[in-house]
């Protein structure tokens, strides 16, 4: 065969490939999206995490400013240690309050940053004393289940 | 009963054998690789038999795999109200799975059966012993830019794959079912991860790509010089590559999972 025909239809092939390879990244995966890159770690303790992952989103707003790195488990208090990085962009006053909330009824869960009024602003490595638990709907449901009874006792 | 275990030992002893003589022909290749990338022209052709002559095969089936992905995902997502869904689905399925998988197979009944024939053929009428007789090392001229070649076509085709099978995917939802387009897209890229899933599906490819190829080269390299021999070595290629293709995807999927 040709030389040159050869070369062209390799040629064409590669850059296909390339084509797709680049639209799998930027079209279908979240190459663009992610545009995440300098961080600041902080920390927070929560009693129950419920079914929160790492990886999960960090929200404020329903706007995505960081991401959960990782949970442990803290055997002198009792509770579990999560650690998040957030996009330099966005500071936060120290006594932000983060929540663990649902997206939609049975979604994935996240946690909600709610900016407080302090005039400080969150630095590395600090930690976020004010949280609120995962809702666990067995407790929800429970506790629905005795307000019922103790009222029908009335 | 004794002949019957002895079968089985000489069985058991002629495929460990293979498997020793097969992983030297692969570090025999690795060993060639400075001279494979001089002469590349030799490994451009080979990609050419390989991997342009797929790319019908891989383009039709991935866009019907996709389609059928689309129809399926949207019947059973459609109960749960969640079909805008589906982007993710068909995305997800494709990256992670059956496009590496799928393109890995079609590989081996495409180009795998080729390169084992044409060695074969080229063992049996004596071409690669003229090689030697001409201190030409047929590893290096015939063997090596075979290798190369798959290595470098597999994830280039797994990823045609892919992408075609989501514009597949994308055909049968948006147009035909009348899924929200923005919903299609947005669902995918927020839940698509290019380092968990893009990258995990790429190395998958690669280390099919790798295994597909050793072994249709193996057995051309290894097969009985007549015609039974090769057509036995051909359909061996088939039925080795497809069996290694889907024990890897295992084992590399619960490594990648535990990530």
């Amino acid at each position: 065969m040709d030389r040159i025909k050869l070369d062209a239809w390799v040629g064409i092939f590669v850059a296909l490939g390339l084509i797709a390879l680049m639209g799998l990244a930027m079209k279908v995966g979240n190459l663009t999206s992610n545009d995440i890159k300098t961080t600041y770690v902080v920390t927070a303790n929560f009693e129950n995490i419920g079914g929160l992952k790492p990886r999960a989103p960090v929200k404020s707003a329903g706007v995505v400013v960081g991401r959960v790195d990782s949970i442990t488990f803290d055997t002198k208090i009792y509770e579990a240690i999560v650690t998040m990085s957030i996009d330099e962009r966005y500071v936060f006053p120290k006594d932000t309050f983060a929540n663990i909330y649902t997206a939609g009824l049975l979604g994935e869960q996240y946690i909600g940053l709610e900016a407080g009024g302090d005039p400080e602003n969150l630095v590395a490595y600090d930690k976020i004393s004010q949280t609120q638990d995962a809702v666990v709907l067995e407790k929800l449901i429970s506790q629905f289940l005795y307000n019922q009874a103790s009222k029908e006792e009335e | 009963m004794i002949i019957f275990f002895e079968n089985i030992g000489r069985g058991l002893r002629l495929k460990i054998i293979r498997l020793g003589a097969a992983t030297r022909l692969f570090f025999t290749i690795i060993s060639y690789t400075s001279e494979n990338f001089k002469r590349f022209n030799l490994t451009i052709r080979e990609i050419y038999y390989t991997g342009v002559m797929s790319l019908i095969i891989i383009i039709v089936s991935a866009f019907f795999v996709g389609m059928v992905l689309g129809l399926q995902g949207y019947y059973t997502l459609q109960k749960y109200g969640s079909s805008e869904a589906i982007g993710v689905l068909v995305a997800l399925a494709l990256v992670r799975e059956l496009g590496p998988v799928v393109t890995a197979l079609l590989f081996a009944g495409r180009a795998g059966t080729a390169i084992t024939a044409e060695i074969g053929l080229m063992k049996a009428t004596e071409q690669l012993s003229a090689m030697e007789m001409m201190a030409v090392s047929p590893v290096a001229r015939i063997v090596a830019p075979r290798f190369w070649a798959g290595i470098i076509t597999m994830p280039l085709l797994a990823s045609i794959f892919s992408m075609v099978g989501i514009i597949g995917g994308y055909v049968v939802a948006v147009p035909l079912i009348g899924v929200d387009e923005g919903a299609f897209w947005s669902q995918m890229q927020a839940n698509v991860d290019f380092s968990y899933d893009i990258v995990n599906g790429f190395i998958k490819s690669l280390v099919f790509g790798i295994a597909c190829t050793i072994i249709a080269l193996f057995e051309g390299y290894d097969a009985p010089p007549t015609a039974e021999g090769v057509s036995r070595a051909t359909t061996r290629t088939v039925v080795t590559s497809s069996l290694a293709v889907l024990g890897l995807d295992f084992v590399l999927t619960s490594f990648m999972l535990t990530v």
